[in-house]
């Protein structure tokens, strides 16, 4: 079957892609163009190492098909540093130790920032229940709640 | 809150260890920079897949690929008949025993499957879809053959055999006929009828665990390229480069020195990434197909293929005085092994009764295969299970006599001197110190509220030492690249770093922190037995010193005086002749003129790390039951714990914050749950559920630091023993809570709903 042609912008450049009907998101992201700093940890929604950002809503990329990305924005975790200039969150995740392996830490710092985005000021509560969707078996969590509140009063500040 | 409490620490004044700077790789891993396994692409590349057994056991009868490797974009078919046979002997690699002959039968099923998703085939081909194309055109003729999942009925006479050949080692008399019972060990100390006569209260309990997967989240995955020369190339996710190669070099037949293995960064591993399961495979299909092959496993293949723990029957008996002393300890342990033998049941033996000091103990272990996955190392293994199944009669034993649970424990701990059941006599150890904090930690006088309970329960864990290289190369500019054989996986090239700084006397940003490929150093055991902190941090301090022999070497050739009167202070030699002529020579300078002094500076080490100290917790929860649903909340944690000395504090936290929260998972929720075709039911983190973030609160921990006095500065491993305590913590404090003594893992929300309905503690509304 002929594969699709794609129009897309990720991380705020355009760019063009080939993909079969079923590749996903995710696929395309990694065996594509090659940005693997979106991780696959079960390709069916439930661990959110593979979290980016749809035209700003936040989506696990192996929950969407590659051709879903035609004429909408992507956003990864390699479109999160400015130049030389980390991302608060990716500042404060390391200043915490928020991480220990780092494998979920992509998918972590792309869903925090989709809600602080959205909710600058959330409660430890409001954030465990919004980062409930991505797994991390290293940490027990403690050290990434309070990396995020603590980006978070920084973001405000 | 997160306090550390010294006790007795070592008189050194320490500069960079104890203190929290950020992790030299860092960057990488906010960035998406950091390449895990399945992160390397290379061109001209395969992908690899494997085609599994969809019985629990079986007989292969044939196997025919031929359909396979006729489909256009197929370049390799494999099956077992593409590995040699190997004989069954035990063969230490590095402080583990390795069973070839079962090894090379687990990557690649032989004479029979033995566990649904027990690997019988793999393809290579030139994409995802002509791969998995291939693997349904494999035709395998098998013949169904009973099978058995549960560790009693494995037990049982009349059980289906996984292996004809298995003569339970360890019996005595040996055993006429064989059984899926591998092996039989035991422990003695003192004589338990005479404890037990000596005892005002006796408590007996059996109890139940459930195999738990380690829940890593990055799956097994690796790219292998074999040259036409028979060169080697391996990149892989794995806790030890050099036991990959041991292993896979073993299985294919190689030389050692042919195949290179590197070690990606690793997504998580906790015992589960030291054995190998696509990597031969990898290796066989590209030298096949002359192209570099990619593998990834699926996770479902990571649930279905992989080691769990073990899951388990435990009894347990002990005695004691009623003033509090423990007269007699005695447990019977069944751990499941699955496939093949070698469950961690003599560790787990060796653990049950570790944290006390007791005159009079028996253990006897038996290692049980049945139609699973082949068991894995998880995090302190076998420890969990036998100390989780102690903890609680120790708990209920308190209850009985009236003690507080803590008091109780410190009336029988173990300590400097004990003489433990499995043989030797503890060095300085923490038990007292953890639980001497607990009792003064706010947490412990905390008001709880209704329909909530609190519970305490203490862990032991032994920690290795082994095989360790290190190499320092100075730079001509002073800086210094450090590379060490442990895969880093949880922040380790941070403490390296530390502590070759600390001794060279040099800023840590100075010290550039990499893991070597197999062609880089010697011989390193793996990433394991909470052994890298400990182990390749006394190689990197011995590597130092090395280095700054060899820096005070020139700067006494420069100064033309004996070496004795050249001193190493804060990363300078200075003199200590009294000479006011001499002015200090720093590390930069004397490695920007090292080339007309003698030559490269290399500070190396090679040791067989001894001394590795038991690192001992004590765990308080609270916990809040729901009496409707039977949903348990972790309302309050707080972990204590002995490290030694804790180079970078925040990490070592971090290992106790995530093994509480590992083992908060094994109490309350995961299981692996098998159909009645030995079918595994939940292979996935839907139905598998790992604790998630909502699922938990801020776990507070408390270090504590009693040197370890074989270490230079201290440290003992950490990593493991925080996932002891846990299970019996919870299950104390439900009882707490309920009133029910809990003997089932998980405690999960139907479990729980069932004691309370039937213990009739439900709220009748109106009542």
């Amino acid at each position: 079957m002929p594969k699709h042609h794609v129009t897309t912008t990720i991380n705020r450049d355009p760019v063009e892609f080939l993909c079969s009907s079923e590749q996903t998101l995710l696929d395309v992201l990694r065996d594509v163009l090659q940005l693997t700093g979106s991780k696959e940890g079960c390709a069916s929604g439930d661990c959110g190492a593979c979290s980016v950002t749809l035209d700003g809503r936040l989506v696990c990329a192996c929950l969407v098909l590659g051709v879903e990305a035609q004429g909408r924005s992507v956003e990864t975790i390699e479109g999160m540093a400015q130049g030389d200039e980390l991302h608060p969150l990716q500042r404060k995740f390391l200043e915490h130790a928020a991480l220990q392996c780092g494998i979920c830490t992509p998918g972590f710092l792309v869903a925090s920032k989709a809600l602080l985005e959205r909710n600058p000021h959330p409660t430890e509560t409001e954030l465990r229940y919004w980062l409930a969707g991505n797994l991390c078996r290293c940490t027990g969590y403690d050290k990434i709640v309070r990396a995020v509140l603590d980006a978070a009063t920084e973001m405000r500040s | 809150m997160n306090d550390i409490t010294t006790k007795g620490l070592t008189e050194r004044e320490f500069k960079v260890v104890g203190t929290r700077p950020l992790r030299p790789d860092g960057v990488d891993k906010v960035t998406g920079r950091a390449k895990f396994g399945a992160d390397l692409y290379v061109a001209n590349m395969l992908v690899g897949k494997v085609l599994r057994s969809p019985h629990a056991h079986a007989r292969i009868k044939s196997i025919d690929t031929s359909k396979a490797q006729g489909l256009h974009g197929v370049k390799a078919v494999i099956t077992a008949a593409d590995f040699s046979d190997l004989p069954s002997e035990f063969i230490p690699a590095g402080e583990m025993m390795v069973n070839y002959r079962d090894m090379t039968r687990n990557v690649m099923a032989r004479e029979k499957a033995l566990y649904e998703g027990h690997a019988v085939a793999a393809v290579a081909a030139t994409t995802e879809a002509v791969a998995a194309q291939a693997l349904a055109l494999i035709d395998v003729d098998y013949e169904v053959l009973p099978h058995v999942i549960d560790v009693e009925q494995a037990m049982a006479p009349d059980a289906p055999l996984l292996h004809d050949n298995m003569y339970t080692i360890g019996a005595d008399p040996k055993p006429a006929k064989p059984s899926n019972i591998a092996k039989r060990v035991e422990f003695n100390l003192g004589d338990l009828a005479v404890g037990f006569a000596k005892a005002d209260v006796i408590v007996e309990r059996e109890f139940t665990t459930a195999p738990v997967h380690q829940g890593y989240i990055e799956p097994h995955a690796c790219l292998a390229s074999v040259s036409e020369d028979g060169q080697a190339e391996l990149f892989c996710t794995t806790q030890g480069q050099f036991i990959v190669r041991s292993f896979c070099a073993k299985l294919l037949g190689m030389d050692l020195a042919k195949l290179r293995v590197t070690a990606s960064e690793i997504g998580g591993g906790f015992g589960g990434k030291t054995v190998v399961y696509l990597e031969p495979l990898a290796l066989a299909l590209s030298r096949k197909a002359g192209q570099p092959v990619k593998m990834v496993m699926s996770r479902t293949e990571v649930f279905r293929a992989t080691g769990p723990t073990s899951g388990s029957k435990v009894w347990v008996k002990v005695g004691a005085t009623r003033d509090g002393r423990i007269t007699a300890a005695d447990a019977l342990l069944k751990y499941q092994a699955g496939a093949f033998q070698g469950s961690p049941v003599q560790p787990g033996a060796m653990c049950a009764f570790a944290p006390y000091d007791l005159d009079n103990v028996r253990v006897i272990g038996f290692d049980v295969v049945s139609n699973r996955p082949k068991v894995a190392a998880y995090r302190a293994p076998g420890g969990p299970i036998a100390e989780y199944a102690v903890e609680c009669v120790i708990d209920e034993l308190a209850k009985h006599l009236k003690l507080d649970p803590i008091e109780f424990r410190l009336k029988n701990a173990a300590q400097e001197g004990t003489k433990a059941a499995y043989g030797p006599k503890f060095g300085p150890i923490g038990l007292v110190q953890t639980l001497e904090a607990a009792r003064a930690h706010p947490h412990y006088r905390a008001p709880l509220k209704p329909n909530q309970g609190r519970g305490v329960a203490s862990g032991f864990w032994f920690n290795i030492g082994g095989e360790t290289c290190a190499a320092l190369n100075l730079g001509e500019d002073g800086s210094v690249t450090l590379v060490a054989g442990t895969p880093d996986i949880g922040g380790s090239r941070a403490s390296l770093a530390m502590m070759a700084a600390e001794e060279l006397g040099i800023a840590l940003d100075k010290v550039r922190p990499l893991i070597g490929d197999t062609s880089t150093l010697g011989f390193n055991f793996l990433t394991g037995g909470s052994r890298v902190t400990f182990s390749s941090g006394m190689a990197v301090i011995e590597a130092a010193r090395d280095m700054v022999r060899q820096l005070r070497e020139r700067a006494a050739m420069i100064w033309e005086i004996p070496l004795d009167e050249v001193a190493w202070e804060d990363g300078c030699a200075r003199s200590n002749s009294g000479s006011t002529r001499l002015k200090e020579l720093s590390l930069a300078e004397i490695a920007k003129t090292a080339g007309k002094t003698g030559g490269p500076i290399v500070g190396n080490a090679a040791i067989n790390a001894q001394g590795a100290g038991p690192s001992l917790a004590t765990h308080v929860v609270d916990v809040e039951v729901d009496r409707e649903t039977g949903k348990v909340t972790i309302v309050r944690y707080t972990a204590i714990q002995d490290a030694g000395k804790a180079v970078h504090p925040a990490y070592v936290e971090g290992q106790m914050q995530g093994g509480a929260v590992q083992g908060i998972g094994w109490a309350l929720n995961e299981e692996y749950i098998y159909n009645a075709n030995g079918r595994l039911d939940n292979p996935g983190f839907l139905d598998y559920r790992i604790p998630v973030c909502s699922d938990v609160p801020m776990i507070d921990t408390v270090i504590v630091e009693v040197p370890n006095p074989r270490h230079p500065y201290g440290v003992r491993g950490v990593g493991e023993t925080p996932i002891v305590p846990p299970m019996a913590a919870i299950a104390n404090a439900m009882e707490n809570a309920l009133g029910i003594r809990f003997t089932q893992l998980p405690m999960s929300p139907p479990r729980v709903l069932e004691a309370i309905d039937r213990t009739g503690l439900v709220d009748k509304p109106g009542a």
